[in-house]
């Protein structure tokens, strides 16, 4: 009977469902989503009722949101990448070891037995899905909502150029991707930090608290030769991708910067965890 | 295949200074019902957590299912349902919901038969019911029932239960206890800690005391009931010729002036001493035994101090 049953192929991504149908059900994952959403929402509504900003204030693409209710999505990406971003990867990738831990679930996942190494695979993947959810929300309800205020039509470039609305779907997509991407080392960063405890709240504060550092670090020209190394170095380049031809030099350091942080945060967390006595 | 379902060598674990496991030599034979007892604080649960890789030993080696832990867990672990230091659930899943998730944590469990699995596992511990509600707002007897249908969700050779009657009521209590007999009676060896020494009594074919980190005495309760000492203690209006039958049966009988005591010994049963006092026409008003019970062995190995040890 159940010795049959070992003999069984193996099953490696039955956990990943069960993992995003976690997280995707929990009611705290859709509060994050979405007031993520409803930051395009504020922009759209003040610069509707305002009129907009003189050109050349505020952040990026503001000021070119009347004339095209699309940028709001540029907009809102802008906003949410230094600050809102990093919490929510801090509320998923701070719990993903901790909140079991701190449930009590951590030692009978581990007795089922998943295997260290998976569990910490399926907690990663789990946080790139959220992240790439998140980034989503945001433009799509930044393309939403700004289709419903303000006029839509051909979207201006940076360089210039001008591409429709089909092009402009393509573009927006390569954002939510970038973004994605971008916040990558900060989950890895948020997954070690997690199995150094049992405390969730403390997991998800450190990890906030790194995406601040970063950026702190990331701004202070003392520190300059450290710059590049800063996961948030990239974080607002996406500007690259509204040209034409698209520049996919920022893309691809932005790739290996945070495949860095991935890598070495990666192999702290599995030494770490594939070591640790679970006592809770 | 190995007749032993744990065995362990040597075992030990340290935490700083603290040897809270000490050279443990476990024997646990298959088909057994294993109670594994000793007062709060004596290694108990850690001890579990090493059989079940959750930590790993300061030293030593340990076999499950003739298996080596930790090296074998994926192959031994799903053969081993397991209740650790109470049971977990997602407070924000249903109980099946819950189930469902943990029984997905292992790649080789069959997720066609999952929905039929965990159904039955509810059903055997009463839980089908509640079984949509979600499991933050279960009592504590039901999580304790959720965790027990956990561990029995695939069909297993070695149930480890940590205190499962905790938080039971006494229905509950006795219906853990037909289930541990049931699932015995399949086959299964069942390894049970707890420090409710009559429930074990009731169920456990074999015990192993714990104190301070180390195993005190191990065996069938017949072989751990020779290990202590057995007093008989009657009450009678004629002493003197109970003072002369016990000195006869070799008792060592002491008066204690309401009532004569002797130190029962070499397999000597009761019922013996009490057909010859009888036969020697001595009138009885009282008799007792005591030493008979784990209780008063659990006591004389692990001391009388209600203190948990620093």
């Amino acid at each position: 009977m159940s010795a049959v049953e070992t003999q069984r192929p193996a099953r490696p991504f039955a956990l990943l469902g069960s993992e995003l149908a976690l997280v995707f059900r929990r009611r705290r994952t859709w509060a994050m989503l979405a007031a993520l959403a409803l930051i395009p929402i504020l922009i759209a509504v003040a610069v509707r009722v305002t009129g907009g900003p003189p050109s050349g204030r505020g952040p990026a693409f503001l000021a070119s949101i009347t004339e095209n209710g699309l940028f709001v999505s540029f907009t809102a990406l802008v906003v949410s990448i230094p600050l809102f971003l990093p919490l929510t990867v801090g509320v998923v990738a701070g719990d993903s070891i901790a909140g079991e831990a701190n449930l009590g679930t951590l030692r009978y996942l581990l007795a089922a037995p998943v295997g260290r190494l998976r569990l910490l695979a399926v907690k990663f993947a789990s946080i790139v899905v959220f992240l790439f959810a998140a980034s989503l929300v945001i433009v799509v309800a930044g393309a939403a909502i700004g289709a419903a205020l303000f006029p839509v039509g051909p979207v201006t470039l940076l360089s210039g150029d001008t591409i429709g609305t089909g092009e402009y779907l393509g573009r927006a997509l390569l954002l939510v991707l970038y973004s994605t991407l971008s916040l990558l080392g900060l989950g890895a960063v948020g997954l070690f930090i997690s199995t150094l405890t049992t405390v969730p709240i403390g997991a998800m504060a450190a990890t906030v608290v790194a995406a601040g550092a970063a950026q702190i670090v990331d701004a202070l020209p003392q520190l300059e030769a450290l710059h590049p190394f800063m996961f948030s170095h990239h974080w607002f380049g996406f500007g690259d991708l509204l040209r034409q031809p698209i520049d996919w030099s920022g893309f691809q350091d932005n790739a290996l910067l945070q495949l860095g942080w991935v890598v070495v945060f990666g192999a702290l967390a599995v030494g770490r965890f594939t070591t640790k006595d679970v006592l809770s | 295949m190995t007749d032993r379902a744990i065995e362990t060598v040597g075992l030990v674990k340290t935490f700083g200074q603290q040897r809270a496991v000490d050279d443990l030599a476990l024997d646990v034979p298959r088909g057994a019902v294993f109670g594994f007892l000793g007062p709060n604080g004596s290694g108990k649960t850690t001890t579990i957590r090493m059989l079940l890789g959750l930590a790993s030993p300061s030293a030593g080696e340990i076999r499950l299912l003739g298996e080596t832990m930790p090296g074998r867990i994926g192959a031994v672990l799903p053969r081993v349902g397991a209740l650790v230091e109470g049971p977990a659930a997602y407070p924000f899943l249903s109980g099946r919901n819950s189930l469902h998730r943990l029984d997905a944590a292992d790649p080789r469990s069959d997720p066609k038969t999952r929905r039929q699995r965990v159904d039955r596992a509810l059903e055997r511990v009463g839980l089908q019911a509640a079984a949509k509600k979600r499991s933050g707002a279960y009592s504590l007897g039901m999580k304790q029932r959720l965790g027990l249908a956990a561990a029995l969700v695939r069909p297993r050779d070695l149930l480890i239960l940590d205190e499962p009657t905790n938080g039971l009521d006494p229905q509950g209590t006795r219906e853990v206890r037909n289930l541990i007999r049931a699932l015995a009676a399949d086959g299964t060896t069942v390894f049970v800690s707890s420090h409710l020494l009559s429930e074990i009594e009731q169920v456990c074919t074999h015990a192993g005391i714990m104190s301070a980190g180390r195993l005190v005495a191990q065996g069938t309760l017949d072989q751990l009931r020779q290990l202590g000492t057995r007093r008989i203690t009657v009450q009678t209006p004629d002493a003197s010729e109970a003072a002369a039958v016990f000195a006869r049966l070799g008792l060592d009988p002491v008066d204690r002036g309401d009532h004569l005591e002797g130190e029962l010994r070499d397999g000597l049963q009761v019922e013996d001493v009490a057909a010859a006092l009888v036969g020697d026409g001595v009138r009885l008003r009282g008799l007792s035994a005591s030493g008979q019970t784990l209780e008063d062995l659990f006591v004389a190995l692990t001391g009388e101090g209600f203190d948990v040890r620093g």
